[in-house]
């Protein structure tokens, strides 16, 4: 009976063996691409160790292009010209390329795996593109799901961003999640304080990073971001300008007014916040300071569903309500909005409505 | 009887469709046929897979299983055969087309749960096939779930553009089309039998 049992054991075990091992060596075998060279803009090359993602095959070379999914092919950020090695475009990025960029060999580098030598162009501003190493050196709540970071800048000591970027924080291994992740956060600093940065943390349920932020992350731990990315930032003009914010949206634009209110600006300036109830406002009062700082500029929380414990006798409702009252010259006006996809579109349509261009729209979609 | 392995093949083909006779493989079965592309290439997976992995069965139950008396085990040698195979396949089709991996490699994870291509491993043992016949028995059920799940996309994206009662939309109503589509298949039923 026992060697009947042990006997069994060690067959079923020598086939699992040989099925894992024919595995191993298949795995050495046809995923092995060995040594590639990466060429970039014609001048710089670097050698890597291929089979891997042209974009993390690049982050491993501290060449940082956007992105804000992480390598998951579904933000579209990280496209960049890959002249020759690519290999036939993948249904996986047509969604996120036009024929035309098609026609200029744009790829999204996530999903262009390093087989051979590749060619590549980048605009030479992704060298400014750094890793920076930081310590946590204050972790304060906002609300009762929103949190506030501050980062203290260890390596570089230093960083140079516009009000309005973003920068792509690395979780750090915690519990179960064996994988560090990167996600990107708007600072929500002003460009002035180089030496720390801020950053605005909404927990999502069940997300990788925010769980993090949100339920291990202490101060005085180290962290790692890559950083700055992004085009969302305030455009020099005499334009009025309107924000509109949603949640933890009002990051990026938390930066961009602290840094006008430093810099001196005659511009009209209105701000809208949205949240659902009280309980998720915040910065409330440093933004009625912010606004006695400014010749013309107006905060305006808004509540989308108060309830009667709010105790609310503010603006209830969505942001084009208010659209009349505070766009006096939408010809003349720019827009810069921060929030979820679906926030996001329902502003923008109503700006277009009221008769805002939409080359003066400018926002940042949470991805 | 000695049935050939042409008869075989067709008859998994049409009168005893794995998948619309037994019902098996339906999980990838409801959840892909949305769209006629999609469920194409996960059909023509399900052909390959189920053609290869009845014939490397059929060579490990004889060769291996029998011999060491341990036949019993076949439930699950079959399912670790078959999900070495998946793989062994995902790493080759990615090395050497990426638009085929693209295209096909995407399903094979979802095809090792498949439980139609376990099935049919163990069908053929339970039948008595010969090796010529195991294959074809194997290639004609992977035809014929191509066929049925091909049928079902088209009807669905028909469906799609058509009311439906909000209680019978999604599953419901595909496993409705997928129940008078077996009753339709039983015309064939008279043809030859071979279960």
């Amino acid at each position: 009976m026992l060697f009947g049992i042990i006997n069994t054991v060690l067959i079923v075990s020598a086939i699992s063996g040989i099925l894992a091992f024919l595995l191993v060596i298949a795995d050495l075998v046809f995923a092995n691409y060995g040594e590639c060279k990466i060429t970039i803009n014609d001048k710089k090359e670097v050698k890597v160790e291929g089979g891997d993602s042209l974009l993390s095959t690049l982050n491993e070379n501290k060449i940082f292009l956007a992105s804000a999914c992480g390598g998951r092919g579904s933000c579209g950020f990280c496209r960049c010209k890959v002249t020759a090695g690519a290999g036939p475009i993948l249904p996986t990025e047509k969604p996120f390329l036009s024929p035309q960029d098609i026609k200029d060999d744009f790829r999204l580098a996530c999903q262009v795996k390093v087989k051979e030598d590749i060619k590549i162009e980048i605009p030479e501003d992704i060298f400014n593109i750094k890793k920076f190493k930081a310590k946590v050196s204050q972790i304060k709540d906002l609300t009762h799901d929103i949190k506030e970071l501050h980062l203290q800048l260890l390596e570089p000591q230093e960083i140079d961003f516009k009000a309005g970027q973003y920068v792509q924080l690395q979780s750090n291994k915690y519990a179960k999640i064996k994988k560090s992740v990167s996600r990107a956060y708007s600072i929500s600093s002003s460009p002035d304080k180089n030496k720390e940065i801020e950053l605005i943390i909404r927990k999502v349920p069940d997300g990788i990073c925010t769980t993090w932020v949100h339920e291990y992350l202490q101060e005085g731990e180290e962290v790692n971001f890559t950083g700055p990315f992004g085009d969302f930032y305030i455009r020099d003009s005499k334009a009025d300008m309107i924000f509109i914010a949603g949640g933890s949206g009002k990051a990026p634009i938390k930066s961009m007014i602290e840094y006008l209110s430093k810099h001196k600006t005659e511009r009209r300036m209105v701000y809208i916040f949205g949240a659902r109830a009280r309980k998720d406002l915040y910065y409330t009062e440093h933004f009625q300071n912010l606004e006695k700082q400014f010749p013309d500029f107006t905060y305006l929380p808004i509540l989308s569903r108060p309830t009667a414990q709010c105790n609310w006798n503010g603006k209830c409702g969505y942001a084009p309500n208010y659209f009349d009252e505070f766009i006096k010259d939408p010809k003349n006006t720019e827009a810069y909005l921060c929030g979820s996809p679906g926030m996001i579109d329902a502003v923008e349509k109503g700006l277009k409505k009221k008769g805002v261009s939409s080359e003066n729209i400018y926002y940042d979609k949470f991805a | 009887m000695e049935l050939s392995s042409f008869i075989i093949f067709l008859a998994a083909i049409f009168t005893s469709n794995i998948l619309l006779t037994n019902f098996l493989g339906m999980c990838s079965f409801l959840s892909v046929s949305k769209e006629i592309e999609s469920s194409l290439g996960l059909g023509f997976a399900v052909v390959f897979v189920m053609t290869m992995t009845s014939a490397l069965n059929y060579l490990v139950y004889h060769h291996i299983l029998v011999p060491m008396n341990i036949v019993y085990l076949q439930y699950i040698i079959f399912i670790l055969v078959i999900a070495a195979f998946v793989q062994l396949i995902e790493i080759i089709i990615e090395r050497f087309s990426p638009l085929l991996y693209y295209s096909l490699g995407i399903f094979l994870p979802l095809i090792t749960v498949n439980c139609a291509i376990l099935g049919v491993s163990l069908f053929l043992i339970i039948r008595n096939y010969s090796f010529v016949q195991s294959v074809a028995y194997g290639a004609g059920s992977g035809l014929g779930w191509l066929l049925a799940i091909l049928a079902l996309a088209g009807i669905r994206q028909k469906v799609k553009e058509k009311f439906v009662p909000i209680g019978l939309r999604g599953a419901g109503l595909s496993l409705i089309i997928t129940g008078i589509m077996a009753l339709a298949f039983i015309g064939f039923s008279g043809v030859v039998i071979i279960q």
